[in-house]
């Protein structure tokens, strides 16, 4: 019998996907368990039996310090009940090991907040961020994205561009330096960028819906194992959640559905 | 001493916060100043080392990347005039919250008793120097005084070394906890007194009735075996007072009204709500027989329908009109986690799926004077609109269906309704899931939120007309963040059968929550003092009164106590016994062991006396307008389309998420370019399953100028045709009805009482005979009835307005049919009549006219027409499918070609009428029951033959060319305009807000 790739759904404190999340994986066949951070802190679930982390949208502690910041800060500090190990200790096991983590939205600025994207040279220190849109306001719409072909991140393998819904406030991508930003470009770790329909990338709103700097959407660290995206792969994973489905002709499956297929086959190729 | 911890943006980094505000006050106030500046502010009053500020500061409280910081030394420079503004003491700071946790996470230790952190926000401007502008700034501004007070610094009195003073906004109180007892040996007047100023709306005739009841020899004994005296408690009047109040008894729609229609006919309608919401109810339910599919009607929270096999529908909507006239984005904020609470608090508890929004303002750009006290209707739209966003998008609920309204007289009360939808399972621990029960010796456990002042007296004061005394402590700020983890948190108490019963803390807080839990088993114990509090002071009536947010109630059983406290604390909760649930047959409160309230539950519940109102229906002599048709129709038509009840509302959507849950399938935005206006939304909730829920609504109070019955008719058509447009099914579909409308009891106050009463009655006959002719049950629903707005001589009420929710489902969510046209050379038909009804219209409203022939509703035919189209959507022979409401057939035509992104030749001539008339009116009739429909050509012979007999004409054609060709009456051309003409006439009015 095949083995199962196990992904994990981490819930609470104002996590909002985790629902449509855990239904994308199961789609491409994994088996996925949404698991409240209650159940991590308490000791009885561990990071380190799944191959898969999902950090999915929502508004971890309402982002009240800032989209992510409270919530970074508890995986920084938060203690495991009866355990030794910290979860920012589990977590960076199970980095360690090879296993895939995937952000969307909320869970992209915690990555970030975290130093753990882009981590350039390993280095686990905040250079990037997510900050409020150049338009000062939360913004729900559909976007182009296109995907750098060179890129070491494997859930865009074989990908040229996508269609996905954006849902945010604050995701301007922001580097602290220009020089940060050229190593994203040089180690081609921008993984996806907001375009326009012909997938040339855009500065121009409401392509790029944020302002984001070289209109970066998403980007991976240097394994293409860890990998943060505004846009909501979750939210097209059936021809119905595309807006225009009553007019167009589309494939039964989203195109978000695709970065998973990625990361489960990736999964049984290198990790079972 | 407090830290201060000042966060700022780096140089360079853009202010977005700052920029916005700066436009805004050019904009708004006419100010223009060189630029704004902002800076978040920490005040953290906890026992702290400067090694732990300083890795708080650099950790969670900035972001290294964009910000900087300075601890207890200022961080601005280089500005003319400088604004702080902060929290009133006890006003729900949540920034502030989460600062505590993320500074415990990183210590390791908990705050003491009393420590916090206050947050608050800094404006450096430069190019103003005058301090009377900044004062104007602040004010009418950055900040609402009622919760919120502010510094004023200018440049040169800001000290470099400390900045501005600390200020650390603690509830300091002296306060001993204490009952009151009072007398009621009183005059009329001082009785009136007594209420008027506890703020307790209660009218002599119920205060005698409380004067009565205390006085009764047998009372008295009984009272004083459990160590009361002969007089009230304060803990027992304003129990009372909450228990009876308009808000939560609904004493107009109980009441005794003495009609009399047009002709002179007598009749006595012995409660508004049993004859004809209830009375309605029941007879569809009677009609449907077994396919009766509703499941909770009126008992709840909310109400209950069937789904599928497996899960039922949970609707509810809510007004919160009053708080959000006096702080608009706390209120409405509140408005939409309360009504979340009323879903989660049905039945044993349900999973929120969508909420719903619908607002009614005055125009943001209305330019006369206010009359005191009221806030400008930009400010109020601004406020409410933000308030629903947070409140929603937080929740991680999408908002999937609403409607903005706007009418001068809601400048007196923005009407502001939330809805929220969602899914329990039928069955669960082997009973049905929308039941519950609490059996005695349940504990009563109180999770999520403290008790603090806010809110005490909303329900109260929501039952009154916003006046000069309107009370601080009536707003709220809702905690979405609090409340998500306490609902997360039930979901799984609920599916481990922790608990017997479950409702939410809205209006009357704890007194009504615990007192109608308790009416399951006769009585109840309640020890107030053991209740959390935000900060101590709180008198034992107010805790029993407060309705601080993010509270539910519970009837927990002792051998499951420990269990739902342990895992409530293990998921960050706060759960609290306070007392039981008993048969005693008294509302039984107790203050640190002593007794401070002793009512017996029939007088509570049951006690309040009926109201008797007087209502006389007289039609108003209205006529026809008299002006000749405009030589440019095509002017008539963009101008139509730029009114604020027709234009595109896509700046407000946008901000609210649409789409988290991923279940929407017909989205509030639509056609080619994702811009289009949906006439409903389709939902699936369940993620595995094609089976959606579809909402809708509908809302013309315009009509109410002219007659009210007839604006429920088509409130409750305009609801059904939106809902049967994208292809729900007519036969298993619920209504929800709530009343806004102004006082309808005769006084010194209302002189003109009898009429609005009777307005109400015909209203609520029109509901009555609708509700049965479609055979639409209604479900549940909500009255505010105190919509006015009076200080000295001024009165503002505002028009009677019925919103009707449409709740219901469609078998296969595939079939769904949107409203933007598909493809050139498909066939334009229009379904349904129309007639000279123009009374009320958008139209005539743009001559300056109100006119008299209002829009009639013929159910009969109406009813055959929707359901033929289900049939008709079911075998795919639709291509689009769009209402005709505001600004009829032209604004359709014109809506349906933009947002398909095709152009249309339409002949009016073609056009089924009940009489011929004049092309203009025509074009603009807003005669109900119709629909604009285009198929492909292919299905033409099918589509016919399902309508055949019936209304459905032939009008034209979809053409690839970008233009609204529209011929009149002769077969001349009346309109030829290029779609983008149109669109942009539609999306420019609120495009910036």
């Amino acid at each position: 019998m095949a083995k199962t790739v196990k992904a994990i759904v981490i819930a609470g404190n104002g996590t909002n996907c985790e629902r449509e999340v855990a239904h994308a994986c199961h789609l491409v066949g994994a088996d996925a368990d949404i698991v409240h951070i209650a159940e991590l802190l308490a000791g009885r679930v561990n990071l380190n039996d799944y191959h898969f982390l999902n950090l999915a949208g929502g508004f971890l502690d309402g982002d009240d310090l800032g989209s992510a910041k409270a919530g970074a800060n508890r995986l920084l500090y938060a203690k495991v009940i009866g355990h030794t190990e910290s979860l920012a200790g589990q977590l960076q096991k199970f980095i360690a090991a090879g296993k895939l983590v995937m952000g969307v939205c909320n869970g992209f600025q915690l990555l970030v907040k975290m130093g753990l994207l882009p981590a350039i040279g390993g280095d686990i220190r905040q250079t990037c961020t997510l900050t409020n849109n150049e338009q000062g306001r939360f913004e729900n719409r559909w976007s182009w994205l296109k995907i750098d072909p060179e890129s070491p991140c494997i859930y865009t393998r074989g990908l040229n561009g996508l269609y996905l819904p954006v849902r945010h406030g604050e995701g301007k991508f922001v580097t602290d330096s220009p020089k940060t930003l050229q190593q994203l470009e040089d180690l081609h770790l921008t993984v996806m960028k907001y375009a326009d329909r012909g997938l040339h990338p855009t500065l121009e709103f409401p392509d790029n819906p944020n302002g984001s700097q070289a209109s970066i959407a998403g980007i991976c660290d240097q394994t293409g194992r860890l990998f943060g995206l505004m846009p909501h792969p979750e939210a097209y994973t059936h021809r119905t959640h595309h807006p225009r489905w009553t007019r167009e002709t589309l494939p039964e499956e989203g195109m978000g559905l695709l970065l998973y297929q990625n990361a489960v086959n990736f999964i049984q190729k290198e990790l079972l | 001493m407090a830290w201060r911890i000042v966060v700022g943006l780096k140089r360079g980094v853009k202010d977005a916060r700052g920029e916005r505000i700066q436009r805004e006050l050019k904009e708004h106030l006419q100010i223009d100043l060189l630029s704004v500046r902002t800076l978040d502010i920490y005040t953290i009053d906890a026992d702290l080392s400067g090694a732990e500020a300083e890795q708080v500061a650099a950790g969670p409280f900035s972001d290294p990347v964009i910000q900087e910081y300075a601890i207890n030394q200022p961080l601005a420079s280089s500005f003319d005039m400088l604004i702080e503004v902060g929290f009133r003491p006890g006003v729900t700071d949540n920034p502030g919250r989460t600062a505590r946790e993320a500074i415990q996470y990183m210590t390791g230790r908990l705050f003491a008793e009393g420590e916090a952190v206050y947050t608050s926000t800094q404006y450096l401007f430069t190019g103003l120097t005058d301090k009377v502008i900044a004062e104007k700034i602040a004010r009418d501004f950055l900040a609402n005084g009622l919760i919120q007070h502010w510094t004023i610094l200018s440049a040169d009195e800001l000290d470099p070394r400390v900045g501005v003073p600390v200020s650390v906004p603690k509830v300091v109180s002296d306060t001993v906890p204490t009952v009151r007892s009072l007398s009621l040996e009183l005059t009329d007047q001082e009785l009136l007194d007594i209420s008027r100023q506890g703020m307790l709306a209660l009218n002599l005739e119920e205060m005698h009735k409380i004067k009565r009841h205390i006085a009764d020899p047998q009372v008295v004994a009984e009272r004083q075996g459990v160590g009361l005296g002969a007089e009230l408690t304060d803990v027992e009047l304003e129990a009372l007072a909450q228990t009876w109040s308009e808000h939560c008894k609904h004493k107009i729609f109980s009441a005794k009204i003495e009609y009399e229609d047009e002709c002179g006919n007598k009749q006595v309608i012995d409660s508004l709500f049993k004859t004809y919401i209830v009375g309605a109810t029941d007879k569809v339910r009677e009609n449907l027989g077994k396919n009766d599919y509703c499941l909770s009607v009126f008992k709840d929270n909310a109400g209950v329908i069937e789904f599928n096999a497996d899960w039922s529908i949970v609707f509810k909507v809510e007004t919160h009109n009053s708080p959000s006239a006096l702080d608009p984005y706390g209120g409405a904020l509140t408005g939409i986690v309360g009504v979340n609470r009323d879903g989660m608090g049905t039945g044993m508890g349900a999973r929120l799926i969508f909420n719903t929004d619908v607002f009614c303002f005055a125009s943001p750009f209305f330019d006369k004077k206010l009359p005191p006290r009221l806030l400008h209707p930009r400010r109020i739209f601004e406020g409410v609109v933000e308030g629903v966003e947070h409140g929603g998008n937080k929740s991680g609920i999408p908002t999937i269906n609403g409607s903005l309204v706007f009418d001068e007289r809601f400048a007196g009360k923005p009407l502001v309704y939330c809805g929220t939808a969602a899914l329990m399972p039928r069955m669960l621990h082997g009973k049905p899931c929308h039941e519950k029960k609490v059996l005695v010796g349940d504990h009563i456990v109180m999770t999520g939120g403290r008790i603090g002042k806010d809110g005490i007296h909303g329900a109260t004061f929501s039952s009154e007309e916003l006046n000069e005394g309107s009370p601080v402590t009536a707003v709220q700020i809702g905690d979405p963040i609090t409340q998500r983890k306490m609902f997360d948190f039930l979901i799984i108490a609920r599916d481990r059968g922790l608990y017997n019963s479950i409702t939410d803390n809205g209006a009357g807080g704890l007194s009504s929550s615990v007192g109608e839990m308790a009416e399951d088993t006769g009585g109840l114990e309640l020890h107030l003092d053991r209740a959390p509090l935000k900060y101590p002071g709180l008198q034992p009536w107010e805790i029993l009164i407060s309705e601080a947010q993010e509270r539910m109630t519970l009837a927990v059983p002792e051998e499951n106590l420990e269990t739902f406290i342990a895992l409530a604390t293990e998921m960050d909760v706060e759960a609290t016994d306070l007392g039981i649930f008993t048969d005693s047959g008294y509302f039984h409160c107790l203050y640190e062991g002593k007794t401070v309230s002793y009512l017996s539950m029939d007088f509570v519940h049951e006690g309040v006396p009926q109201l008797v109102i007087p209502a006389k229906w007289e039609p108003k002599e209205l006529s026809e307008p008299d002006f000749a048709q405009p030589e440019n129709i095509t002017s008539e038509l963009k101008q139509l389309l730029s009114r604020l009840n027709i234009c595109s509302k896509e700046s407000v959507v946008r901000r609210y998420d649409h789409e988290v849950q991923a279940g929407t399938v017909i989205k509030p935005l639509i056609g080619v370019a994702n811009d289009g206006p949906s006439d409903a939304a389709v939902y699936r909730p369940l993620l595995d399953s094609f089976a959606g829920v579809v909402v809708s609504h509908g809302i013309c109070p315009s009509y109410s100028d002219i007659d009210t019955y007839h604006m429920v008719a088509c409130a409750i058509d305009e609801g059904l045709r939106n809902y049967v447009a994208v292809g729900g099914d007519i036969d298993h579909v619920a209504g929800l009805d709530n009343f806004c409308w102004c006082d309808p009891v005769e006084s010194e106050k209302t002189p003109d009482g009898k009429y609005k009463a009777a307005q109400l009655v015909r209203a609520n006959q029109a509901l009555y005979d609708y509700c049965i002719a479609y055979g639409v049950p209604l479900i549940s629903g909500k009255d505010s009835m105190k919509n006015d707005y009076q200080i000295g001589g001024t009165k503002i009420s505002i028009p009677p307005t019925v919103l009707f929710s449409v709740i219901g489902k469609i078998t296969d969510a595939r079939k769904a049919v949107s409203m933007d046209v598909k493809q050139a050379g498909d066939l334009v038909y229009l379904l349904g009549s129309s007639a000279d009804e123009l009374g009320g219209s958008e139209y005539y409203a743009q001559q300056g006219e109100l006119g008299a022939q209002v829009p009639q509703v013929d159910a009969e035919q109406a009813l055959l027409r929707y359901r033929t189209l289900n049939q008709a959507q079911r075998q795919s022979l639709i291509a689009s499918c769009h209402d005709l409401s505001d600004g009829g057939l032209g604004v359709a035509l014109a809506e349906s070609a933009f947002s398909g992104g095709l152009g249309l030749q339409v002949e009016l001539s073609y056009v089924d009428v009940v009489q011929a008339f004049r092309e203009d009116k025509l074009l603009f009739s807003e005669s109900q029951s119709r629909l604009l429909v285009t198929i492909h050509p292919e299905h033409k012979e099918p589509f016919e033959k399902l309508f055949a007999g019936q209304s459905c004409s032939c009008i034209g054609q979809v053409i690839a060319q970008p233009d609204l060709i529209i011929n009149g009456l002769h077969g001349q051309n009346l309109v030829h305009v290029a779609l983008d003409d149109l669109k942009q006439a539609w999306q420019a009015p609120l495009r910036e807000m």
